[in-house]
C-alpha cells in the first residue's frame, strides 16, 4: 500500500499523477521550486514542500533536496513523472536507501536503460535489431565513429531522452561545433555531458510500444506513432501507429515485450523504434523507463489508467491485466501545445498566460497545468498542455482534432496551436503514416 | 488542501454535450475554489472551449523585463534565460577579452527552457568586455558582451 506519495515533478504531469493518486485514496505531497509555488499542481496537491529556487539544478534535479523533502514529509513512495530525475539511477538508489518506494523500474534497469549504450547492448542480447553506431567518449572517438557511420548522423545523449542533447550532423566540418552544443545540452538536462553517435535515417518513422511489467510478466498496450517532430521533440503522437500492416505492428509489439521479459521489466515503460517508412523494417532505439508525455493516447484507446498501473506495481502488486484483456478501441491523437514563437523559429517563449480557453467536448481530453493567470517560467520546458482527441476511426479523430484546434485560444504567449492546425489540415497527415521529415514539407 | 479534484475530462465532455444540445451559448460557474466557463467557440467549424480560473493561484509577478538602451557595440541576449560563457562547466569559454570575432562566431549560449541557444556576435570586431558574468539570468535584449 502507498499512503503518502511524493511527486518529484511539476507542470501537467504533476497534476496528472495527483489526479490518479487522489482517486486511489493516496495523499499527495508535491515538491515545488519557488517559481512553481503558486502553480496549479501546487494548489491541487494535498501538501507542498519548497525544494529551492527556480533553476532545476537547485530544485527538481537536486537529489540532496528532493530526497530529504520526501523523508521529512513521511512519504512512503515517490512518483518521478518524466524528465528531471525520473530515470536517474542515483536518485532511485537514494530513494531506496531512505526506505521509500520508487515508482519506476529496478535500479539495475535504470542503470541499463538510462545509459543508452548499455540499452543497445541489452536489446542486442534480446535479439532486437539496432542501428549502426555506438560509443564515442572523446572528440577523437566521435570523429572515428562518424567516419565509420557516415553522414548524416545523430549525436545523442548517453543519459538522454526527450530529444535533449540530440543533434544532427550533416558534414564532418560541423562535427566539433555541434558536439559542443550537444554536450552542453546533455549536461544541462541530465547532469551528464556524454554523447554517442548513430546513423541518421531520413525516411524513418518513430514508432513506440507501451509496456507494462511486474518484474515477472510483461504485456504491451499497443503502438504509438510519434513521427512528427521538430528539433527531435515530439509534436504529434497517435495510437495506434497508422498506415501500417497488422503483421508489422505485431512484430514491433512482440519485440518490445521480448525485451521487457528479457530484463524483467517492472512498471510502465516505452520501447522506441525507428521504422523504415517503406518496408516497415525496424530498429530498437531506446527504452524509456518512465511514464511518457504521450501516454494519454494509449489510455484513450485501451481505457487503462497507466499511472494507476504504475502505482499498483510500485506497491508490490502483480499485474492483473493480461494481454488478452487489452482490447484497443478507435484512434487517438495528441498534440503538444507549447509556449513557442512561430515567428522566431519556435523559440521557447516564457511569460504570463492572460487567457486559456482549451477545447472541450466528446472525445476530448486536455492535460494542462495552465489556466488564466498562469505563469510559464523560463527555467523549464515549454509544454503548456496536451490536447488529446479520441474517436472510433482515425478519420473521425482527425476531424475532431481540427475542430478542437479551431476553438483553442491561448493568449499571453505565442503557442504551437497554429502549427498543429496546419499539420491537421495537411493531406499527408490525413492519409497517415508520415515519416520524421514531415515538417519540412509542411505548407506555411 | 482540498477534498477532491473537480470535473475530469468525461465530466467536461458530458456538460459540453448538454450545452451543445441546448439553446444556450455558455455555462459560467463560480465556486469558492474555481470559476469554469464552458462556451461555444467562434467560427463555423469550432467546438466548445473550457476556461478555468483558480482561487489562490496568483503567481508571483514575473521579473520585470529590464529596459535596455540600444547599445550598438554590445551583443544582446536574443531571448531571456541563463547566459553561459562556456559550452559546459569547466570548459574554456567561447570567447575572451581581446579575441577577434566574425558575425557568425558563437560568443556564448543562452539556456531557455532547457534548450541551448547559441549567441552569435552579429558583426566582426574584438571582444572588449564580458558585461554579464557566467551563469547569470538575463532578459531579452540585455547587453552581454561589448565589442570594439
Amino acid at each position: 500500500m502507498i499512503r503518502r506519495l511524493f511527486i518529484a515533478n511539476r507542470g501537467e504531469i504533476a497534476l496528472r499523477v495527483i489526479r490518479t493518486a487522489r482517486a486511489m485514496g493516496i495523499t499527495t505531497v508535491l515538491g515545488v521550486s519557488s517559481a512553481d509555488a503558486a502553480s496549479l499542481p501546487a494548489l491541487m496537491a494535498d501538501e507542498t514542500v519548497l525544494l529551492g529556487p527556480g533553476p532545476s539544478s537547485q530544485s527538481y534535479l537536486a537529489i540532496d533536496k528532493v530526497v530529504p523533502a520526501m523523508v521529512d514529509a513521511n512519504c512512503d513512495a515517490v512518483h518521478p513523472g518524466y524528465g528531471f530525475l525520473s530515470e536517474n539511477a542515483a536518485f532511485a538508489r537514494a530513494v531506496a536507501e531512505a526506505g521509500i518506494r520508487f515508482v519506476g523500474p529496478d535500479i539495475k534497469t535504470l542503470e541499463g536503460m538510462g545509459d543508452k549504450l548499455a540499452a543497445r547492448a541489452l536489446a542486442l542480447e534480446a535479439g532486437l535489431p539496432v542501428l549502426p553506431g555506438g560509443e564515442a567518449a572523446t572528440p577523437e572517438a566521435v570523429h572515428a565513429r562518424a567516419a565509420e557511420i557516415g553522414y548524416p548522423l545523430l549525436l545523442k545523449a548517453v543519459a538522454g531522452g526527450g530529444g535533449k542533447g540530440m543533434r544532427r550532423v550533416d558534414r564532418a566540418e560541423d562535427l566539433d561545433t555541434v558536439l559542443d552544443m550537444a554536450q552542453a545540452e546533455a549536461q544541462a538536462a541530465f547532469g551528464n555531458a556524454a554523447v554517442y553517435a548513430e546513423r541518421f535515417v531520413a525516411k524513418g518513422r518513430h514508432v513506440e510500444v507501451q509496456l507494462l511489467g511486474d518484474g515477472t510478466h510483461a504485456i504491451h498496450l499497443g503502438t504509438r506513432d510519434c513521427s512528427i517532430q521538430r528539433r527531435f521533440q515530439k509534436l504529434v503522437e497517435e495510437a495506434p501507429a497508422p498506415a501500417m500492416p497488422e503483421e508489422a505492428r505485431a512484430g514491433i509489439e512482440n519485440a518490445a515485450v521480448r525485451l521487457a521479459q528479457h530484463i524483467g521489466y517492472r512498471g510502465a515503460g516505452t520501447a522506441e523504434f525507428l521504422v523504415d517508412a517503406t518496408d516497415f523494417s525496424f530498429y530498437f532505439l531506446e527504452l524509456n523507463a518512465r511514464i511518457q508525455v504521450e501516454h494519454p493516447v494509449t489510455e484513450a484507446i485501451t481505457g487503462v489508467d497507466l499511472v494507476e498501473q504504475q502505482l499498483l506495481v510500485a506497491a508490490g502488486k502483480p499485474l492483473t491485466l493480461t494481454q488478452a484483456m487489452v482490447r484497443p478501441f478507435g484512434h487517438a491523437i495528441e498534440v503538444r501545445i507549447n509556449a513557442e514563437d512561430p515567428e522566431a523559429d519556435f523559440r521557447p517563449a516564457p511569460g504570463r498566460i492572460t487567457r486559456a480557453a482549451w477545447p472541450a467536448g466528446q472525445g476530448i481530453r486536455v492535460d494542462t497545468h495552465i489556466a488564466a493567470g498562469g505563469e510559464v517560467p523560463p527555467f523549464y520546458d515549454s509544454l503548456l498542455g496536451k490536447l488529446i482527441v479520441h474517436a472510433p476511426s482515425r478519420e473521425e479523430a482527425v476531424a475532431r482534432l481540427k475542430a478542437a484546434l479551431a476553438s483553442i485560444r491561448i493568449e499571453g504567449v505565442p503557442t504551437t496551436a497554429g502549427l498543429h492546425a496546419r499539420i491537421a489540415a495537411d493531406p499527408r497527415f490525413a492519409a497517415g503514416g508520415v515519416d520524421t521529415g514531415f515538417l519540412t514539407g509542411l505548407a506555411q | 488542501m482540498n477534498e477532491d479534484l473537480p470535473l475530469n475530462a468525461e465530466d467536461i465532455a458530458e456538460i459540453a454535450a448538454i450545452i451543445e444540445a441546448s439553446p444556450y451559448r455558455e455555462l459560467d460557474l463560480s465556486t469558492r475554489r474555481f470559476r469554469l466557463r464552458l462556451a461555444r467557440a467562434d467560427g463555423a467549424d469550432a467546438g466548445m472551449t473550457q476556461e478555468w480560473q483558480w482561487a489562490g493561484s496568483a503567481p508571483e509577478a514575473a521579473p520585470a523585463e529590464a529596459e535596455h538602451a540600444a547599445d550598438p557595440d554590445a551583443v544582446a541576449a536574443p531571448l531571456p534565460g541563463t547566459f553561459y560563457h562556456a559550452p559546459q562547466p569547466g570548459a574554456p569559454p567561447f570567447v575572451a577579452v581581446g579575441d577577434t570575432v566574425g558575425p557568425d562566431t558563437v560568443v556564448g549560449i543562452v539556456e531557455t527552457m532547457k534548450l541551448m541557444n547559441p549567441v552569435h556576435a552579429g558583426r566582426a570586431g574584438t571582444v572588449a568586455e564580458m558585461i554579464v558574468p557566467n551563469a547569470t539570468m538575463v532578459a531579452k535584449g540585455q547587453p552581454l558582451i561589448r565589442l570594439a
